[in-house]
């Protein structure tokens, strides 16, 4: 009786917070779903009304921006490919550092990675200034490429790799290595499918990370052309219910990714097992 | 020169451990070569090194004609089972075989043909398709030997890889991984600890003992004529009785027995060994042994007892005897079946 008071209990809390985070972002998107007339007069919405199609096809498809040149779905765009980018290449480069730190015998491999992960102390708002002297010498303000490498070197992503390659045993190596694999080979055969549901966390946290970049950005672009999403959020100007719709479609591609690439990271953990 | 050639090696490890002295050892094309000692005699770090997993700090090891010191892992041709087996867990069984054919630029039918052989040699064509991680202790140790032989390597290297089975299984498996190096015929170097183990499989044994080979030679030869303490002591089981006792002039005094007319010049203090299979029951014999306790083994009966003040001494006697607690046996040493080492060095002398 007293368990099912306490489970009764702790589901009543739990209760409570999923409606704490479900019901605004429910009223956003019902909201985003009347007319301006209606939020203006009558305040926030629970229920859907029938302005859905309108909002979000005219968010989409209007020119923003103070040139009026850029497109909520070119955003979007901007958006995926900066995230995806600093994803892919931030797994790629923290993979191979942690190759290199855990099994070349560098003699000071500890010490470099100390001072690697001591770079989490230094956040990117810190070296923004000189970071992006750096890009405008190059010529990379205002492209793909300025927006992404800057900021795709993870030292977290690197601690997590060392800390699972040297889980793994050396026999490991040492029968792949009398088996005639060389230094790639061993990379790419055995820790990359070893590590792959690692590599799936950090692809989703890393484009997470990616796609919430803000002060990056805004700094690197001058172009209207190279504007993402979380800039969108700030510049949109117009109507109330549009600036819903967007920030309701703004938490899309997030989700969309973890529930895209969950679907490996559960298989990897139960085949691993 | 024959196929191993091992001239002086010597490990020295970075901390400043030395694993292995000036070690000379030269095995023959087929050849089952077995390395015992107890643990941390560096029998797997003389392994490792002819592997190519262990830089050799002095010394030289060619293979097959060709000094390999230099020459990496990879390229030795040699093969390892490794305690743990080392599987690769992400690969199923046919790709653990294949690995190292895939490695060699072999093309896929040959490949396929190749494993396929060795599956079926080691009764494994029916977990192909399997993880390691869904097969039992020894499925997995004939997968570890399949990955062995399906590269048909110049030499096999084992590091205990019975020692990780239960008593049964390893027996079977020892009797298998002969039966097995005979059919392939490829030289082969088994490291273990267990000397039944050692005995049973070695075409030759080397005993090793704090990085030093004590003796190398037949299981037979090493039983029968061990050239120190430590050989005399690790090799046979049950141990063989050590008694402190004195040569002079050619006469042993034990305790409370002596013996005449030594084949030995040595004068001073000994250690007198005798193996509890070579003692025999008669009337007034040498030794009268106080019983202690018996273990019945069915076949014959292991008998533990006091000479004097030497306690927990053991004679091995017929199974169909009855001998109880309490008992006095009287006990000869068959003729010549004594082994005396001097007590400071543990040589041999006579
Ligand atoms: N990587 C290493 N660094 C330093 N010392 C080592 C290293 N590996 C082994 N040793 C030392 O070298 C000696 C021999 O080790 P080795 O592993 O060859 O013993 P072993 O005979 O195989 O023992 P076991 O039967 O327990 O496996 C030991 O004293 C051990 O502590
Ligand atoms: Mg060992």
């Amino acid at each position: 009786m007293t368990r099912l008071i306490t489970s009764g209990f702790s589901h009543f809390i739990l209760f409570i917070g999923i409606l704490i985070m479900i019901v605004p972002v429910w009223m956003i998107f019902a909201s985003s779903t009347h007319t301006g007339l209606i939020i203006n007069t009558q305040g926030l919405q629970m229920f859907l009304g029938d302005s859905f199609y309108e909002n979000y096809l005219r968010v989409l498809l209007y020119k923003g921006g103070f040139f009026k040149e850029i497109t909520a779905l070119k955003m979007f765009l901007n958006s995926f490919i900066m995230a995806t980018g600093v994803a892919i290449l931030s797994v790629i480069t923290s993979l191979m550092a942690a190759y290199a730190l855990v099994y070349f015998r560098t003699k000071y491999a500890t010490l470099l990675f100390w001072m690697i992960f001591v770079t989490i102390l230094v956040p990117l708002e810190l070296r923004i200034f000189p970071t992006y002297s750096v890009m405008a010498e190059l010529n990379l303000v205002n492209s793909y490429f300025g927006l992404i490498v800057p900021i795709s070197a993870s030292a977290i992503a690197t601690l997590f790799f060392r800390q699972f390659y040297k889980t793994v045993p050396d026999e490991l190596l040492e029968s792949a290595k009398l088996d005639g694999a060389n230094t790639w080979r061993f990379f790419i055969d055995f820790l990359l499918p070893l590590s792959k549901t690692m590599i799936v966390a950090m692809l989703i946290f890393m484009f997470v990370f990616g796609y919430n970049q803000y002060l990056w950005p805004l700094l690197v672009t001058s172009s209207e052309q190279y504007w993402t999403v979380v800039m969108g959020l700030k510049m949109m100007s117009g109507s109330i219910v549009h600036r819903f719709a967007f920030v309701m479609m703004s938490m899309v591609p997030p989700i969309l990714i973890i529930i895209v690439l969950q679907k490996h990271f559960i298989k990897g953990v139960f085949q691993d097992k | 020169m024959s196929f191993l050639d091992l001239k002086n090696v010597t490990k020295i490890y970075p901390n400043g451990t030395k694993a292995v002295h000036e070690t000379s050892l030269s095995i023959n094309e087929g050849e089952f070569m077995v390395f015992v000692g107890p643990s941390g005699c560096g029998k797997s770090t003389l392994l490792r090194m002819v592997a190519g997993l262990e830089d050799i700090t002095e010394g030289h090891i060619n293979l097959d004609g060709k000094l390999i010191n230099e020459v990496d892992p990879s390229e030795r041709d040699v093969a390892m089972v490794f305690q743990n087996y080392a599987l690769y867990p992400h690969m199923n069984v046919y790709n653990n075989l294949a690995y190292g054919l895939k490695n060699r630029g072999i093309d896929k039918e040959t490949i396929e043909q190749k494993v396929n052989d060795a599956a079926k040699l080691l009764q494994i064509s029916d977990f192909l398709q399997r993880k390691p991680s869904m097969l039992s202790g020894g499925q997995r140790q004939r997968v570890a030997m399949g990955r062995a032989i399906v590269r048909n390597p110049k030499i096999f290297l084992f590091d205990e890889p019975l020692s990780n089975l239960d008593a049964k299984l390893r027996i079977q498996m020892r009797l298998e991984i002969k039966k097995l190096q005979q059919k392939v015929g490829v030289t082969s170097i088994f490291v273990t600890h267990d000397q039944v183990e050692a005995m049973t499989l070695a075409d030759r044994l080397a005993v090793i003992n704090d990085g030093i080979i004590e003796q190398l030679g037949t299981p037979i030869e090493i039983y029968n004529n061990p050239k120190s303490l430590f050989v005399a002591g690790f090799i046979g089981s049950p141990q063989m009785n050590f008694l402190d006792a004195n040569l002079n002039n050619k006469t042993l005094s034990a305790e409370n027995f002596e013996i005449k007319n030594i084949e030995s010049d040595y004068n001073g203090e000994v250690t007198l060994g005798i193996r509890p299979e070579h003692l025999i029951e008669t009337e007034n014999g040498l030794i009268n042994l106080k019983v202690e306790l018996v273990e019945q083994l069915g076949s014959d009966n292991l008998v533990y007892g006091q000479i004097k003040n030497i306690k927990d001494f053991c004679y091995r006697s017929p199974g169909n005897q009855t001998i109880k607690k309490g008992d006095t046996l009287s006990l000869n040493i068959e003729e010549n079946k004594y082994y005396i080492f001097d007590k400071s060095t543990g040589k041999r002398v006579n």
